[in-house]
């Protein structure tokens, strides 16, 4: 998995692409809390654009951003979720916490 | 009910695995001619029950995972994974919602996500013995 990162003002968008499993998450998890920590956003992007496939790890990983953006006093989305992952956040229920928007044009 | 074909896969419990345990079942169920979201529900559960093998049947170190999948005519597959690990104690426990064991890296939404994606999940395990998980799913059910 690969994973990069935008900072735009307040804003910290983090762009996740390849397979999210529970190999792979625990190096982005470490790496987000790090960038979080090094800018404190008022605003956190998670980008699913580039996904090809995520499990339970992802919702992990959700979750542990969405706590420490709460702490924050700041807020959370995830956008551009391709259809696998998608099936996955709504199987958990997560957007009863977290705004999610699904990838346009998706297969 | 007659299988058509079957396949065996057995790997050390390395987290690497994952990908390779999921990709090798996407490939052998193929041949029923899945839908895309069939294929992706599939690989999600597989992928849920290796993991758990990994972090929770053989939290010290590694074990042998064990997954052997089935095709019958009607285009059910069955697969089950298998390790010789710890087991668990309370079944019924560990596949409530958000329970885990795993610490904050893992949601405790495996279960869930493995019952959601399959027609059919039945979770056999023994304390010190170790786990199987049998998950069954029709393939091929194209919208007309």
């Amino acid at each position: 998995m690969k994973l990069s990162t935008a900072s735009a003002g307040t804003k910290l968008t983090f762009f996740l692409s390849g397979e999210l499993d529970q190999h792979a998450v625990r190096d982005a998890a470490r790496t987000m809390e790090m960038k979080i920590e090094a800018s404190l956003p008022r605003d956190c992007v998670i980008d699913m654009s580039g996904l090809t496939f995520m499990d339970s790890s992802g919702i992990a990983l959700v979750l542990k951003t969405y706590r420490r953006m709460m702490e924050l006093e700041g807020r959370l989305w995830v956008e551009n979720v391709p259809s696998q992952p998608m099936r996955v956040l709504d199987a958990s229920g997560i957007e009863r916490l977290v705004p999610v928007t699904e990838l346009a044009g998706k297969e | 009910m007659k299988y058509e074909n079957r396949m065996r896969l057995k790997f050390p419990s390395r987290s690497v695995n994952e990908s390779f345990a999921r990709s090798a079942v996407a490939a052998f169920i193929a041949q029923a001619d899945p839908t895309l979201e069939e294929l992706g529900d599939v690989k999600t559960a597989v992928s849920e029950a290796v993991t758990n093998c990994i972090v929770h049947a053989y939290p010290d170190g590694i074990g042998e995972i064990s997954v052997t999948c089935r095709l019958f005519e009607d285009g059910t597959a069955e697969i089950r994974v298998s390790d010789t690990g710890r087991g668990i104690e309370d079944v019924e426990r560990a596949m409530t919602p958000a329970f885990t064991t795993g610490g904050d890296d893992r949601s405790g939404m495996g279960f869930t996500i493995m019952e959601s994606f399959t027609d059919l999940l039945k979770v056999r395990s023994k304390v010190g013995r170790g786990t199987t998980v049998i998950m069954r799913r029709r393939l091929g059910r194209r919208k007309p």
